[in-house]
């Protein structure tokens, strides 16, 4: 049965890898932007949960109220003024995310110290579901798993079945000729920031819940949410969700063999993926 | 058979300019000047310097690889601490003089670098780097979790190891100081003899157009791998020096990302990427800021992040290329021009129009 409970665990887990990889795939989808900085913003996110919490004496989900709107608007910002001025070339947009991320780390440091923080979200913390006395499943964990799985459906349906979905593919299929049909692409690569921060949100304030953050915790969760989308296939959100899962159980069954291995063993499976299978479970577009 | 080259105009490829005679001097004085150091200048002198050509090695080593042959690296501290970690093992497994251990770093760092590259170059551009950075990753929790290589902790180097390479402290010191001039010089050297030839040529095309580039028949992938095989040797051998200065490694100072990789990126990316000269004035300007801003510790590093961006977004081509693009420099010789031998049989040409 411990075997079950485990890959229960793993799985659950991997819908919050999905989530950091969703959005990490929504931009580069947009415009072909990597954000090195994606994992930081995370961490942001949950630094501002943790403040909000604290300034209304509210739980962490109801905090998503206040963060998942400032977050957004924080990114459409970040992307008009910054971001789009990096666009075109390879490097420009790598090296300026990667200089933000050092930034956000060292400002986050000056501004709240190397403690740890956690978002503490009460009694459902500890509350589950007992199916026999050796199997349960967490309430807070399949929560998350739901919330994921319900926010990559949203982004399908809005992508494929609205207005300024049909906009953001358009944009992101030829730049230039969506343009001249009337769209205007700074705003467009602008929201679908906005966007994808409004999911990293979320998924901040999850994982905060979940384990201890610090200022230096971005670029771990960048690397998570990187691995599940090219595990998953680039272009495809349903196989981001495979590849969080595939990642959220490696590090499951990893953690069971040594308690210092569960990282280990998501990165070993990553590059076994990458070896055996470089474009992907369920690829869309090529690596 | 005839003589193919007989029937086109007898030409030959020039790569020095008058510039980059007047550079080629400079350079041959300062490496004179720099040697003689250890004769008159002081410890801490020394000890500076060292860590300058560190630095200098480094920073030109990744500017290689993301300048010319378009792999952005975030994980090179994975070579940085395998080539520490190299020279350590093999002085105190095998007894050898720690000096041997440099030699083996860059073979051990160019044999491991073989099958990395190959897996990471499944992915493309930004991918890449992140998959650059889980190998690094990878590499710090193996050495974490190995008892024989210290584990957490890590291992130290005993005195003895140490009195091995000399006697003297003042000899000691001079060798050591030696060595990392002649990494600096050799590491520079290599990367401008590279450049000159069909290899570098090819670089250079993938760096302006990889498409094109490979229209013309660069094997795209397997300039990319020498060029990060070379680059990781390199980067091992100058790791296993600061570590042997340092006497004592972890798995954490040895893969670093921020001692090894983010400075060397915002130095290149200051002084110029893409440009031998860049990472040389990179490293200058960082030791000039450093010495003023010291005491803001992690301030430091977002004034330096804040500049990077500013000179990514408004002369991407960094301080050097700046420079070079406005008034012709080259410290190298490393231009391209075609000179004919013999003046060329006149034979007018009615241009249209």
């Amino acid at each position: 049965m411990e075997v079950v409970q485990v890959i229960v665990q793993g799985v659950l887990l991997g819908g919050l890898y999905a989530l950091f990889a969703a959005g990490l795939s929504l931009i580069f989808g947009v415009m072909r932007l990597v954000n090195i900085a994606h994992g930081d913003l995370i961490v942001v996110a949950a630094y501002f949960a943790y403040f909000t919490m604290q300034a209304f004496g509210i739980g962490p989900f109801t905090s998503l109220i206040i963060v998942v709107p400032v977050i957004a608007a924080f990114g459409y910002v970040l992307q008009r003024c910054l971001l789009n001025f990096a666009l075109g070339d390879d490097l420009p947009p790598l090296l300026v995310t990667f200089g933000l991320s050092i930034i956000i780390q060292n400002v986050l440091l000056l501004l709240f110290t190397h403690d740890s923080r956690r978002l503490y979200a009460g009694p459902i913390e500890m509350a589950s579901w007992k199916f026999t006395p050796d199997f349960a499943i967490g309430v807070l964990p399949l929560i998350q798993f739901g919330a994921a799985v319900l926010i990559i459906g949203g982004l399908q349906l809005l992508f494929y079945r609205t207005k300024i979905g049909r906009n953001f593919r358009a944009t992101s299929d030829d730049p230039a000729i969506a343009q001249l049909m009337g769209i205007e692409n700074r705003h467009i690569f602008a929201l679908a920031m906005a966007l994808s921060l409004a999911v990293v949100a979320i998924a901040g304030v999850f994982i905060a819940v979940r384990t201890t953050f610090n200022p230096f915790y971005g670029p771990q969760l960048l690397i998570f949410g990187f691995e599940a989308v090219i595990m998953g296939g680039l272009g495809s959100l349903w196989g981001t969700l495979a590849g969080g899962i595939l990642l959220g159980l490696a590090q499951a069954v990893g953690g069971q063999i040594n308690v210092g291995l569960p990282f280990t063993a998501g990165h070993v499976v990553f590059l076994l993926v990458l070896f055996l299978r470089p474009q992907g479970l369920f690829p869309k577009v090529s690596v | 058979m005839s003589d193919v080259s007989g029937a086109l105009p007898r030409a030959k490829v020039v790569h020095s300019t008058f510039a980059s005679h007047v550079g080629v001097a400079f350079w041959a004085a300062l490496v004179v000047a720099l040697i003689a150091i250890p004769y008159w200048g002081d410890r801490q002198m020394m000890r500076l310097l060292t860590e300058i050509y560190s630095f200098v090695a480094l920073a030109s080593l990744w500017n290689l690889l993301a300048g010319y042959a378009g792999l952005v690296s975030v994980g090179q501290q994975a070579f940085v601490g395998l080539g520490g970690y190299t020279l350590y093992l093999c002085a105190l497994w095998a007894g050898f003089n720690p000096l041997l251990g440099l030699p083996l770093a860059g073979v051990i760092g160019g044999i491991i670098s073989i099958p990395i590259v190959v897996l990471l170059l499944k992915l493309r551009g930004a991918y890449f780097t992140i998959g650059s950075w889980v190998v690094a990753e990878v590499f710090l929790q193996i050495f974490q979790l190995v008892p024989a290589v210290g584990g957490g902790s890590g291992i130290s180097l005993p005195a003895t190891v140490v009195l091995s390479i000399a006697k003297s402290r003042s000899t000691r010191e001079s060798v050591i100081y030696w060595i990392f001039l002649a990494l600096a010089v050799a590491v520079i050297g290599v990367i401008v003899i590279l450049l000159r030839t069909r290899y570098g040529l090819a670089l250079q095309a993938i760096r302006d157009n990889e498409t094109a580039a490979k229209s013309n028949g660069i094997d795209v992938n397997r300039a990319r791998t020498v060029v990060f095989v070379v680059a990781a040797a390199a980067t091992a051998m100058v790791g296993s020096m600061v570590f042997l200065q340092k006497l004592s490694i972890t798995p954490f100072s040895a893969f670093s990302i921020n001692d090894w990789t983010v400075n060397m990126i915002f130095i290149t990316v200051i002084g110029g990427i893409g440009r031998v000269e860049g990472p040389i004035l990179g490293t200058v300007i960082y030791f000039v800021l450093r010495e003023f801003l010291a005491d803001l510790a992690s301030a430091y590093l977002i004034i330096l992040g804040v500049v990077a961006i500013g000179v990514m977004l408004k002369a991407p081509k960094g301080i050097w290329g700046y420079v070079a693009d406005r008034f012709g420099w080259q410290l190298f010789p490393l231009a391209r021009r075609l000179v004919r031998d013999a003046p060329l049989r006149t034979k007018s040409v009615r241009t249209p129009g």
